[in-house]
């Protein structure tokens, strides 16, 4: 594959098509677990590593499955890699294991991973079947962690609060006390935090598109060129 | 093209948004003079607050969407809610709670679903609510009615206080602060007093209070203060009513619904339940009936939806003040019913002109 498709790849996975911002995939664990930047790094890692290693898996089983039974082996592969990701932190990040609780075997049900299966990884080979699942995990570990963080710094006036969890005991200096003295907008910690959290930031998205799309139109006044909005698929799950 | 009206017979009612809001604005004033009178200057220096917060939230997210700014402004409805809102606060909330309720309110429970008449939720409330889940110790400190303090602060003290956080040498905020009389009941029946020792130890005569230093914040029949207060609201409902402003159907829904839940309980077991009296005269019951619940966006639209929407309120009212866990629960009652006002308006449509009443 030419390098100009990798480089769509990237660009879809983090912004046209991002798993939490466009696709909305994934609200679950997105909105649960987020009341911190580092519950939002270790849940956002897990599912990347889980993304990576089931599109690579059902790319090179695209050709061996019988069409008719794709989706309950998908699901098979799926829930393996988590069990095992689950297994490694219960093991290695025990805490963070304990915090995020039942949303680490719930990668399983993430629809995110679901739909890239069998979106694109049973369509296409290895290589570029790997690229979308990073750059789909990253950009959808980037939405927790900004989630995170904003929720964390309005919720209690820090940031990276309980970074020994995830980076052991030597990262204690990253936790930031941004606020002194902060009782706490409590609204941002709980659920419908969450949601205007999200909502907003997508709103965000879109109002970039959209000056994006002005300044393209303006500079090609001269011919009128159709734009393309990015497709919104408002599946959930 | 229009077409003007004719002489006579035919009369137009000079009903506008302004008219509306404006008339509903006047209704308070009864209400806000007692407010004034039994707890401070606090409300008024609120409401100026929220007013100065609500027209320019209104007018900023006006200027983003690009709308007209001056027609939306000058329709009173940013200023009802910034008001609205003011009542619902204790009066010695510091500045930025205010500022940051009608900021939500006006940004995210009005402006950001399409502005006036496109809210699902009553903005008022929202903004209440959010407050009251976010800041639940700013929100709860009320102070007693101004004929039992120790301490009340004149106007300037109270200006300086919520916009500086400065008080008068030797008063402190929690020699100031006091639970309403909801809140109180609700902590006291928790430890399992009855409503008479509960009465009987917060409502005792002004003495034998000042030896036991408790603070008798029961009256004749709702809270010490709070009773004029919601009189004063009642007085500004009934006005609004006979000015066919409001119709009739809601308040007495809600309130008559309210009444008829809490006799029930009161007569079952009068040692663990307060007065019907009690529950209409105190917190919110009365601002809400005539003056939130009827807001037209976010109620239902027919006479018989107007009746099941305000049973509700009035009903889960009850239920979230007598078992919920916060002391008052209009605000909760009225955003819960709020969500069901498009299935009230499926089953309940208003009958259409012409066609036989249904």
């Amino acid at each position: 594959m030419a390098n100009s498709s990798y480089n769509e790849l990237t660009y879809n996975g983090l912004w046209k098509n991002n798993v939490a911002l466009v696709q909305v995939l994934g609200l679950c664990p997105l909105l649960a677990v987020t009341t911190t930047t580092v519950n939002g790094i270790g849940l956002g890692i897990a599912t990347a590593l889980t993304l990576v290693l089931s599109n690579v898996t059902v790319s090179l089983i695209r050709n061996s499955v019988r069409p008719e039974i794709r989706i309950p082996v998908f699901v098979l592969i799926i829930a393996s890699f988590v069990t095992a990701i689950e297994l490694a932190m219960n093991a290695y990040f025990y805490d963070l294991y304990k915090i995020l609780g039942i949303f680490i075997p719930l990668i399983v049900t993430n629809c995110a991973i679901l739909g890239r299966a069998e979106a694109f990884a049973s369509k296409n080979a290895m290589v570029p079947s790997f690229i979308d699942g990073l750059m789909m995990g990253v950009g959808f570990t980037a939405i927790l962690v900004l989630l995170g963080a904003i929720r964390e710094l309005l919720g209690q006036g820090t940031l990276f609060s309980h970074a020994h969890l995830m980076f052991g005991e030597a990262a204690e200096w990253m936790t930031i006390t941004v606020i002194d003295d902060y009782n706490g907008f409590l609204l941002a910690v709980l659920p419908p935090g969450a949601f205007i959290g999200l909502g907003l930031l997508i709103a965000l998205k879109n109002l970039i598109d959209l000056r994006a799309q002005k300044k393209a139109a303006q500079t090609a006044t001269a011919t009128p060129v159709e734009t393309n909005t990015s497709s919104t698929v408002t599946t959930t799950g | 093209m229009p077409f003007n009206t004719p002489t006579s017979p035919h009369q137009l009612a000079p009903t506008s948004i302004t008219r509306v809001m404006v008339m509903v604005m006047l209704a308070l004033v009864p209400g806000i003079i007692a407010y004034v009178w039994f707890f401070g200057w606090g409300v008024v220096i609120n409401i100026c607050i929220a007013l100065v917060t609500a027209l320019s939230c209104e007018a900023l997210i006006l200027k983003l969407r690009q709308r007209p700014v001056v027609p939306a402004l000058s329709d009173g409805s940013a200023a009802l809610t910034a008001i609205l809102i003011a009542l619902t606060l204790p009066p010695l909330s510091p500045w930025w709670i205010t500022v940051i309720g009608v900021a939500f309110a006006i940004i995210i429970a009005k402006q950001l679903y399409g502005g006036l008449g496109f809210n699902p939720f009553n903005p008022a409330m929202v903004g209440y609510v959010m407050l009251l889940i976010s800041f639940p110790r700013e929100m709860t400190s009320w102070i007693p009615p101004s004929a039992l303090a120790d301490n009340s602060l004149d106007f300037l003290e109270t200006t300086m206080f919520i916009l500086f956080h400065v008080l008068p040498d030797g008063v402190t905020f929690d020699a100031l602060t006091e639970a309403t009389p909801l809140d109180s009941l609700k902590t006291h029946l928790a430890l399992g007093n009855t409503v008479d020792e509960v009465r009987a130890q917060l409502g005792l005569d002004e003495e034998t209070s000042r030896v036991l230093s408790v603070i008798p914040i029961f009256g004749a029949i709702g809270g010490k203060g709070w009773e004029w207060v919601g009189g004063g609201f009642l007085l500004g409902g009934l006005w609004l009513i006979y000015k066919k402003i409001i119709s009739w159907h809601i308040p007495v829904a809600m309130l008559g619904s309210l009444l008829v839940i809490s006799s029930i309980f009161y007569l079952i077991d009068p040692e663990h339940y307060a007065t019907p009296m009690f529950h209409l005269f105190s917190g919110a019951a009365m601002l809400g009936a005539f003056f939130i619940a009827t807001d037209p966006v976010t109620a239902a639209a027919s006479n018989r939806g107007k009746i099941i929407y305000g049973c509700g309120i009035g009903i889960f009212t009850y239920v979230i003040r007598t078992w919920g866990g916060y002391p008052d629960a209009v605000a909760f009652a009225v955003l819960l019913l709020n969500m069901c006002t498009p299935l009230i308006d499926h089953y309940f449509k208003s009958s259409v002109f012409g066609h036989k009443k249904g």
